[in-house]
């Protein structure tokens, strides 16, 4: 039942031509850096730089295409998010749900199963584009891996998040700016405390956890820290629904 | 045909210390209408929203088929249809596809998806539309296919909250057709404003106002309300009121401000033809004879108002 909601999540973002213009935009922006990349490796490369301060390709373009990735999914994904519930609110079309035989957990997992399907296409788009690298060179595959995947989780987040905002208000709008600000301040929050290492601050900090996985590093650490993320807003968003259906 | 298919307990929902809904019982039986009748803000889209476990009552329980609402949600939520008073519809989709996500939602296994989807759209006229977008359909046809997402996985119980809202008069009759239809093997509530629709398409009628149930019954009751037995005639030579109730079965004799009289008769006799046959036969001159009804609108009145006064 959470993948037939998926399904219709899905369907949605496709049947107008928003969802199509986003991929073919963002496409575009990351083919761009990509082709950059490849540009200025030639140039960075072939200069005056001693053996031992060389990087790969696979690093020095991957920096680059996911640094961007990671940023514009910080736009992107509250656009995408914010209609998911406070759209079916404003519409009046949360009862189509609430009274066909689902759960609500099983409406809120569908829906951001839906909406992490749709940005894993983006995410596998980047990482087919990074595997072409392979026909000219030797891809470092183990640290394109640990990218794809902490982009993918840190997507994930965001669209938790998201789902969760999008859940407290009717207007897609405030919540699309709700999340924006909220992902902004997780993102930021290690900046303003640089120094010390072990404060709670870095902890929460969603770039503190997503940078090991840009260095090519994965952690169960921060692994469980993106799905208890993930979890508690997920959880926050059943409840909000749930509130609901109890106070009317 | 005596398989309860909706029990309601007792349903009451607070609204911030007011009751919205309080106390509301009553059971349907399989193949029944329930016509929902009330002024607005009554809370008959409140107690519809608790049967189909939109709105969790504050007191009180509601079982679909002997399964409980509360306790099993989803069992219960597969037995109902629902129609909630704006027709929830994802504008972005065409019918066709808008259905058969419904379809699956409810549980409609995938090779049945194309059956049903056709028999809906055939059952709520909507053939023709398939492959339009929802967003530029009229009224009239959103309606419909409101309607038509709601019978699409062939419930138990099929709950309509003002479903002809919007729709032209030969949509309005072909809608009604299709709930008697739907009475023949499903149970239907409705709720509406338009008072004869009730008495065409509902065998029980109940009239719910400030949240509490102030009828509930046959809609034989309501309207024997409604005929009394009361003529209304016309007559151009109209002889005293002596003459008139010597006619068998007349018992009183009224004058009314435009000129008609009213007569009222014994329960049971039927003094029209007799009072034609006497009308011809001494000259009265009758232009028009009708019996006399009092609008199902007044008997509304009566009802709620009774309530008020009380």
């Amino acid at each position: 039942m959470i993948l037939k909601v998926a399904r219709k999540e899905l369907k949605s973002v496709f049947a107008s031509p928003m969802g199509w213009v986003i991929l073919a935009l963002l496409q575009f922006g990351f083919g761009t850096y990509f082709l950059n990349g490849v540009n200025e490796y030639f140039e960075v490369m072939s200069g005056a730089i001693r053996p031992a301060e060389r990087t790969g390709v696979t690093m020095f373009i991957g920096q680059s295409v996911f640094g961007l990735a990671s940023f514009v999914m910080l736009f992107s994904v509250p656009l995408l998010s914010m209609r998911l519930i406070s759209e079916e609110r404003r519409s009046n079309t949360l009862p189509f749900l609430f009274s066909a035989p689902l759960s609500l957990t099983e409406i809120v997992l569908g829906k951001f199963i839906g909406l992490v399907a749709f940005l894993s296409i983006l995410v596998a788009m980047i990482a087919v584009m990074l595997c072409t690298l392979n026909a000219w060179a030797d891809v470092d595959f183990g640290y394109l891996f640990s990218n794809v995947l902490g982009l993918w989780l840190l997507v994930a987040s965001f669209s938790a998040l998201g789902l969760y905002f999008s859940s407290l208000t009717a207007q897609p709008v405030v919540a699309a700016i709700i999340t924006f600000i909220a992902l902004f301040g997780l993102l930021i929050v290690d900046r303003f405390l640089t120094g010390d290492d072990a404060s709670v601050a870095n902890y929460l900090s969603l770039m503190h956890h997503f940078q090991p996985f840009a260095r090519g590093l994965i952690d169960t650490a921060d692994i469980t820290y993106f799905l208890l993320f993930i979890v508690t807003f997920l959880t926050l968003t059943v409840r909000r629904l749930d509130a609901d259906r109890l106070r009317g | 045909m005596t398989t309860l298919t909706v029990e309601a307990n007792n349903l009451t929902r607070i609204y911030g210390g007011r009751e919205a809904v309080s106390d509301v019982s009553f059971t349907l039986s399989k193949g029944e209408v329930l016509g929902f009748l009330g002024p607005n803000g009554a809370g008959k889209s409140t107690t519809m929203k608790m049967l189909t476990g939109n709105l969790a009552p504050s007191k009180g329980s509601v079982k679909i088929c002997g399964v409980d609402m509360i306790e099993n949600p989803k069992e219960a939520k597969a037995l109902i249809g629902y129609l909630p008073e704006t027709p929830p519809l994802y504008r972005e989709f065409t019918v066709d596809e808008f259905l058969a996500i419904a379809a699956r939602l409810h549980g409609v296994s995938g090779k049945h998806i194309k059956t049903a989807v056709q028999r809906a759209k055939e059952r709520c006229g909507l053939t023709e539309m398939s492959k339009r977008l929802i967003e530029n359909l009229s009224k009239g046809y959103q309606q419909r296919v409101g309607i038509a997402q709601a019978i699409i996985h062939n419930p138990m119980v099929v709950i309509l909250d003002e479903p002809t809202v919007g729709l032209d008069p030969i949509q309005i009759r072909d809608i009604r057709a299709l709930i008697k239809e739907l009475g023949g093997e499903h149970s239907v509530i409705l709720s509406t404003h338009i008072l004869p629709e009730v008495e065409m398409v509902c065998d029980h009628v109940q009239i719910i106002d400030k949240g509490k149930l102030v009828f509930n019954g046959s809609i034989d009751i309501l309207k024997q309300q409604r005929h009394g037995n009361k003529l209304l005639i016309g007559l151009s030579n109209a002889p005293a009121h002596d003459e008139l109730l010597k006619v068998a079965g007349v018992e009183a004799v009224e004058e009314l401000p435009n000129g008609l009289l009213r007569v009222r008769y014994a329960a049971g006799k039927a003094p029209a033809e007799a009072l034609v046959q006497a009308a011809v036969s001494k000259g009265w001159g009758l232009h028009q004879i009708n019996p006399d009804q009092t609008s199902l609108e007044d008997v509304f009145v009566q009802l709620t108002y009774q309530d008020a006064a009380a």
